[in-house]
């Protein structure tokens, strides 16, 4: 039976269901969900060098890695991924020795490939060891979590794999619950590999061997991404959806339109604008990334911006509010007017600034620029959607303290290079966020000498030193939670970022429930259920 | 007779230089690009050893000479290279995306021709008349509507207010599949294959964006037939034949039509060509699987060869739409070629 008879059986047995012209028509075929987004896929590897972000859901819903991380109900009722909670997922158990050193994991007896080989230790090793030899972003990523040589890894016998870390640390194992280190069929992947591509990234780039939950049935490079369900998953409770359609549109209006109408049922990743307006006609989650931070960038190898008053006088001077109601629709979380003292290590939290004209004029003439400055504020025009009214907001307030400047827009292939590898820019916006969701892992990114970053050329000995300790500390440690609270208040006292709002993703649902939010901003289909009624 | 293959072995051999300087120009080009690709590839955590990594493994630490001389040596068996940010064949891309932007924008053309020409040669013989404010009417809009506008009205009304047109999502709805590829051309495919269900469905989706297209490529045909009927209508030899007693329809279809043709034709080459780049806004708001997104996609993020090879392809495009063109010429004015003997 091919998909259309599949489908146009569906279809039929609706027809005969009265009013059914009203019903969605997919939806109502009970194991089908479709859904649209503005990404585009480019591979169905994550190893592979030039694979975009959108693609590490296919590393998410058709691989499975040793362990993931549990979830959570917020507030609001949604659900979220919980960073505190590792849980299994090829790995039945696992234990780290004494000393931090070495981790050993024991895999599912039961679990098994989509071609019904038996996942064993030696596919895990094939695969750790890809995953930190490729190079770019995925060696990367290993490294944060202590990974970087293949010798670190070993296969003790079929269902044992041994993990041994140079220096024990707390985003070890957390590190293995990211996209990237998934486990490959290694043996589907050797036969296909080549003395110049011993790591088969030309073949896996198209052909997922996974044991994960879906399987890839089809896949039109631009257009979309067809997942169908292995029924064999041992990696979690099995899917309800048998196939998931995730089709490429890529303008906003006209995803708009289609789950108004009902013709899809979950509308991925939507502008902040679309999201307030379509909350009122059916369930949108917008969730506050997590790790993440919009932020002004005041770099220090522009001059006026190493005197301190000057960088204080700007926070005082952003108009925080209207930022946030303009650029963000309200959509996200507020990281501005703190009043109380620091007493935990949560992560992003609001700076103690907060828009205040006299005390921005105040230091202003106080600083050695009382006079005022000439000062270009660079924006992407790839992000044009929130920078852009951000930046306008900042150039009208910032006038008033006498900085004159002027918007300068950066084509989007340029924004990178320009803002984060030369860190030229003096005064610009930025934002990053942390898969690992730490605020030391934070400020290694963003605080850290040289680090890619840290556009604004930021250098502090101590909180260098505090950003080192705490990394591989674990969060109990004693001494944790002072020295991040030390870390805070060096990081607000001299500003090289000045934060402005925690940004959020945006999911529209029509018909479809089960949604959660994952740290990695991808659409984890496993949980997806067709909403009843 | 030999005159006219002459000059059109002629034209053919002219393309040569023209090929050769597009691909000179879109090499340079392209890297004068601002933009890293190295950084732009290397990913979200990229440190300066990983943006190195990436650097050699996509062939940019070599020197430019070098780099050209390696890309010349592709082109010459074919190989347009592989687009890093799809990570496939550029060639197979393009074979797969161009015949959607054809498809569009074919459809779009016939369709503006033929609602264009018929208006232009009507306003033409009743300059001042209702079918002449009509055209004007239409042109105006025409122009003035931009096409991800026009796209964006259309789906407004036709799909999410009165539900009749399907949903904008590409070339065809869930419930197909493609039909077996032949031409690319999913109307052709679909009828060879015999498949009229799928020929219907695909003739859906492509009906919105073709009427789209097709308004903004109506004026500048229905303006330039309406302008050339009205110099041949006032033409000697158009007063001669009214004088000899010659029928109206022998003396607007034989003579005037035929003669107005020409610089009708030359429009529609024009337009054929920018409306190949216009359609880019068409086939974002559509979800068309065209060329133009995946050119705008490539650009973004400096993927040469895609941008390249993008650049070629409609060089050689233009090379055959002109060589057509002037085919056309030497069947509708038999001097053609006269001038090269």
């Amino acid at each position: 039976m091919d998909r259309r008879q599949l489908l146009k059986g569906g279809a039929a047995i609706v027809g005969v269901v009265p009013f059914a012209r009203a019903f969605p028509v997919f939806a109502a075929s009970a194991d089908q969900i479709v859904v649209v987004t503005g990404q585009t896929i480019n591979s169905l590897d994550l190893h592979r060098t030039g694979t975009n972000r959108p693609s590490y859901q296919v590393a998410i819903n058709c691989y499975d890695r040793l362990v993931t991380f549990g979830t959570k109900t917020l507030e609001n009722g949604d659900i979220s991924f919980d960073y505190s909670q590792i849980e299994p997922e090829l790995a039945e158990s696992w234990t780290t020795s004494e000393d931090g050193l070495t981790i050993t994991f024991k895999l599912k007896p039961d679990a098994t490939f989509w071609d019904g080989r038996k996942v064993t230790a030696e596919d895990v090793k094939w695969s750790f060891d890809r995953a930190v030899s490729v190079g770019g972003f995925p060696t990367t990523q290993m490294k944060a979590g202590g990974l970087s040589r293949p010798d670190q890894f070993e296969a003790v016998d079929e269902a044992t794999f041994v993990v041994k870390l140079d220096a024990p640390s707390k985003l070890s194992l957390p590190d293995l619950a990211v996209p990237v280190p998934f486990v490959i069929n290694s043996e589907v992947a050797k036969a296909h590999a080549t003395a110049d591509d011993p790591w088969a990234t030309e073949y896996l780039h198209t052909n997922p061997a996974g044991s994960g939950a879906y399987k890839v049935a089809r896949w039109d490079s631009g257009q979309q991404i067809v997942f169908e369900r292995f029924d064999g998953w041992v990696g979690g409770p099995l899917p309800q959806v048998k196939r998931v359609i995730q089709r490429e549109v890529p303008s906003p209006a006209t995803r708009r339109a289609l789950i108004e109408r009902g013709d899809v049922q979950v509308s991925f990743d939507i502008p902040d604008k679309d999201a307030a307006e379509l909350a009122e006609k059916m369930t949108v989650y917008s969730t506050p990334i997590a790790n993440t931070i919009h932020v002004v960038g005041l770099n220090f190898a522009f001059e006026p911006f190493q005197d301190p008053k000057v960088r204080q006088a700007i926070a005082y001077a952003i108009p925080y509010e209207a930022i946030f109601q303009t650029a963000a629709y309200g959509r996200g979380a507020p990281l501005w007017g703190a009043t109380d003292p620091i007493t935990d290590a949560s992560w992003p939290r609001k700076s103690p600034y907060f828009t205040d004209l006299d005390k921005a004029k105040e230091l202003m003439a106080a600083s050695s620029f009382a006079n005022g400055f000439k000062v270009p504020l660079s924006i992407s025009t790839d992000l044009a959607s929130w920078m852009e009214p951000t930046a306008l907001l900042i150039q009208e307030a910032v006038g008033k303290i006498g900085i004159t400047c002027e918007v300068e827009k950066i084509p989007g292939a340029n924004w990178r290079t320009a803002v984060l590898v030369e860190k030229r820019l003096p005064f610009h916006l930025e934002n990053f966020g942390g898969w690992l969701d730490t605020p030391d892992y934070y400020f290694f990114w963003a605080y850290m000498k040289g680090n890619l970053f840290n556009s604004s050329n930021y250098e502090n000995e101590e909180l260098q030193k505090l950003t080192e300790e705490t990394l591989p500390m674990a969060q109990d440690d004693p001494e944790y939670l002072p020295k991040i609270k030390r870390m805070f208040e060096i990081a607000f006292a001299d500003l090289p970022r000045i934060p402005l709002y925690q940004p959020a993703l945006n999911v529209a649902v029509n018909g479809a429930s089960g949604y959660q939010f994952w740290f990695h901003r991808q659409l984890d289909v496993r949980p997806l259920s067709v909403a009843e009624g | 007779m030999r005159g006219r293959g002459t000059a059109i072995l002629l034209r053919i051999a002219q393309a040569v230089p023209v090929i050769f300087g597009v691909i000179v120009i879109s090499f340079v080009l392209t890297r004068a690009l601002p933009g890293d690709p190295a950084v732009q590839f290397a990913g979200a955590a990229a440190t300066p050893e990983s943006i190195e990594e990436v650097r050699k493994a996509l062939g940019l630490d070599k020197s430019l000479p070098e780099q050209f001389a390696i890309y010349l040596g592709d082109l010459a068996q074919g190989d347009l290279g592989q687009s890093v940010s799809t990570g496939r064949p550029v060639l197979t891309e393009l074979a797969a995306r161009l015949p959607a932007s054809l498809e569009l924008t074919l459809t779009a053309l016939i369709l503006s021709c033929v609602v264009a020409i018929p208006l232009g040669i009507l306003a033409a013989t009743r300059p001042g008349s209702w079918v002449d404010q009509l055209c004007r009417l239409l042109v105006t809009a025409g122009v003035s509507l931009p096409t991800f506008f026009t796209g964006l009205v259309l789906i407004y009304v036709f799909y999410y207010v009165l539900g009749i047109a399907p949903s904008p999502l590409g070339r065809l709805d869930f419930i197909y599949l493609d039909p077996p590829h032949v031409t690319g051309f999913f109307l052709i495919d679909a009828a060879l294959a015999g498949d009229w269900e799928t020929w219907v469905g695909a003739l859906k989706q492509l009906i919105l964006p073709a009427v789209t297209l097709a308004l903004f490529t109506l004026a500048p045909i229905a303006r330039m037939t309406r302008a050339a009927m009205l110099t041949a209508l006032g033409a000697d030899y158009v007063r001669t034949a009214r004088a000899a007693g010659l029928s109206r329809h022998k003396i607007l279809y034989g003579y005037a039509f035929r003669n107005a043709l020409l610089p009708v034709v030359t429009t529609l080459g024009m337009v054929f060509s920018f409306v190949l780049g216009a359609n880019v806004l068409v086939e974002k708001v559509f979800a068309w699987p065209g060329i133009g997104s995946y050119a705008v996609e490539a650009l973004v993020v400096s993927d040469y060869a895609a941008v390249q090879g993008f650049v070629l392809a409609m060089a050689l495009l233009f090379v055959v739409l002109n060589l057509v063109i002037d085919l056309a010429y030497s069947v509708i004015d038999p001097r053609f070629g006269a001038e090269a003997k």
